[in-house]
């Protein structure tokens, strides 16, 4: 590491261990190491493993906080290892634990194998009834930027369980679908190439569908990408209720345009120049 | 694959309570539970009560068994779990059809979510709770005439 | 699509109930400010002035049907904190069958005695 911040302070690491091999249940287990402004925790994670303790086990793998792999609760707050600074969270202590909700595997690793369940379970992919160009696609499907503006926000889930471990629902009911995979169902519910709304309407509506949601809010706080799945389960009841009413449209799947580059283009769109090369 | 032994994390009823790291939206999820639940139980014995009086029993009137201070004061708890669960509630049926989460955005950092749009809701649905509780209070000490 | 209509009418059933209790609340708790429907002066309470809107077949109507929307709205939020229990779902469609009975019990319950009361206070109204 260089050697560019001068100060150093020793924070306490208390991680909770658990080998399934060897212990009934989990523990705590104290690590001081020195830590330098601008260390993250996986850096801290990476220096116990390194010199103190490499028995240690977590998952971690882009430290840019894009993979989702390194959620756990740091402070009792669940969020991504290499996304958190030590300092900006810790003065002295810093306690470390698998996220919640899930059951763990080893150390601060979590079965996260419900959670992508629940997730298959929704169908988070396009749903037409046109298969054929799906699998052999012919053109383009025209989408504005307005619709695209629609469901952008939910594409930006990083499956990283953050979510899952901050939803009090979860806490006691293990059947119910969570803040993840139903934010997934939204953000295809509201693609306008998707036409598996009401397919998926039948798990989302069910009895630990979206309804046992009761907007604690805590989800769109913990989540580290900004993906508000509060949000996202909110404009979901919405339609579950519209269409239970039968008051929502019947709205087609946007069309295909005729081939690439061989869309009308609107009125005030000048001509491209001509081919140079 | 052998089955790997794996050690159930849930938090249970404690994720419901406890904390005290937690958003405002979470305690206002709790309390609307407990008021709720509360509520409900007067009100199942309320009906029972209640019915009594096609026998010509009026056990709440002046010499009654239930016109005590301490049933007035439960009734005046009662009262209070009513006025936050239905400001509360007005609240929730609008944030739970989509009316006051506001739109899908691009996320950019720092983010703001759906909590800070409907933020202004939550605080005004307490004041009026609130209100309501002080007026529920003054009637209940015996100040109003 | 059971969940959502359930989940719908409880919504439904708890802006009904906003209106329905709160004039209920107005009546008898704030009715030192309020003086509504007390045409006999003192308490909201008393048997004089419970007699005088029992009487009312106003009330008498607005009783039964505040009373179905509460038990609706009650139970079905009760049965939601139940639920989130993981319950197996044989216990499920126990607590919703036993929730269904109860309701319906007490609703009977009560509008026997709205009506039986409604009854007698007229009769005391004319005689």
């Amino acid at each position: 590491m260089p050697e560019s911040s001068k100060t150093v302070r020793q924070i306490n690491f208390h991680i909770a261990r658990y080998n399934p091999e060897t212990d009934r249940a989990p523990y705590v287990k104290t690590y001081t190491i020195p830590v330098r402004e601008g260390m993250t925790v996986l850096d801290g994670l990476h220096y116990i493993k390194d010199n103190l303790d490499a028995s240690l086990a977590w998952r971690y793998s882009c430290r840019m906080g894009v993979c989702g792999s390194c959620g756990m609760m740091l402070n009792g707050h669940p969020t991504l290892a290499c996304n958190t600074q030590i300092l900006h969270i810790a003065t002295t202590d810093l306690t470390v634990s698998p996220l919640p909700n899930f059951d763990i595997i080893r150390d601060l690793v979590p079965d996260l194998l419900t959670m992508f369940d629940k997730h298959r379970s929704l169908k988070p992919y396009i749903e037409r009834a046109d298969e054929a160009e799906i699998n052999d696609p012919q053109g383009e499907f025209y989408q504005s930027p307005k619709e695209l503006e629609a469901y952008l926000q939910f594409t930006y889930c990083i499956k990283c369980g953050c979510c899952m471990a901050a939803c009090p629902t979860l806490a006691t009911d293990a059947r119910y679908l969570g803040p993840m995979p139903l934010a997934a169902a939204q953000r295809y519910n509201q693609d306008t190439r998707d036409d598996g709304r009401r397919d998926r309407n039948q798990l989302s509506g069910s009895a630990h569908g979206a309804f046992r949601c009761h907007y604690a809010g805590e989800c769109s706080r913990a989540c580290p990408k900004g993906v508000d799945p509060a949000k996202a389960i909110q404009i979901l009841k919405r339609q579950l209720v519209l269409d239970y009413l039968h008051l929502s449209r019947r709205k087609k799947p946007c069309q295909k345009l005729h081939g690439p580059g061989q869309g009308k283009p609107l009125p005030n769109i000048p001509a491209a120049p001509a081919k140079t090369v | 694959m052998t089955e790997i032994q794996r050690h159930d994390n849930r938090l249970g009823i404690w994720g419901w309570l406890g904390g005290g790291r937690w958003g405002i939206e979470r305690y206002a999820y709790i309390l609307h539970r407990l008021t709720g639940l509360g509520t409900l139980c007067y009100f199942l014995m309320h009906i029972v009560v209640t019915s009594l009086r096609a026998w010509g029993i009026y056990p709440w009137v002046e010499g009654g068994f239930f016109h005590r201070p301490i049933f007035k004061f439960a009734e005046f708890l009662v009262f209070a779990a009513f006025a936050y669960h239905a400001f509360n509630g007005i609240r929730l049926v609008l944030v739970e059809l989509g009316f006051a989460v506001g739109k899908p955005i691009e996320p950019v950092y720092p983010y703001k979510t759906s909590l800070n749009v409907q933020r202004p809701l939550l605080i005004s649905m307490m004041i009026l709770a609130a209100i309501l509780l002080a007026a529920g209070g003054y009637e209940f000490l015996g100040l109003a005439k | 699509m059971r969940e959502t209509k359930y989940w719908t009418w409880h919504m439904a059933a708890g802006v009904v109930i906003l209106f329905l209790l709160g004039l209920h609340m107005l009546i008898m708790h704030v009715g030192g400010i309020t003086h509504l429907f007390v045409p006999y002066g003192g308490e909201a309470v008393s048997k004089s002035n419970s007699l005088f809107r029992d009487g009312k077949l106003f009330f008498t109507v607005t009783y039964i049907l505040f009373l179905g929307v509460a038990l609706y709205h009650g139970l079905y939020g009760l049965r939601t904190i139940l639920f989130e229990l993981t319950l197996k779902p044989a216990a499920e469609k126990a607590i919703t069958f036993v929730f269904l009975v109860v309701g319906l019990g007490l609703f009977g319950l009560g509008t026997w005695a709205a009506v039986v009361t409604h009854a007698i206070a007229i009769a005391g109204a004319r005689g």
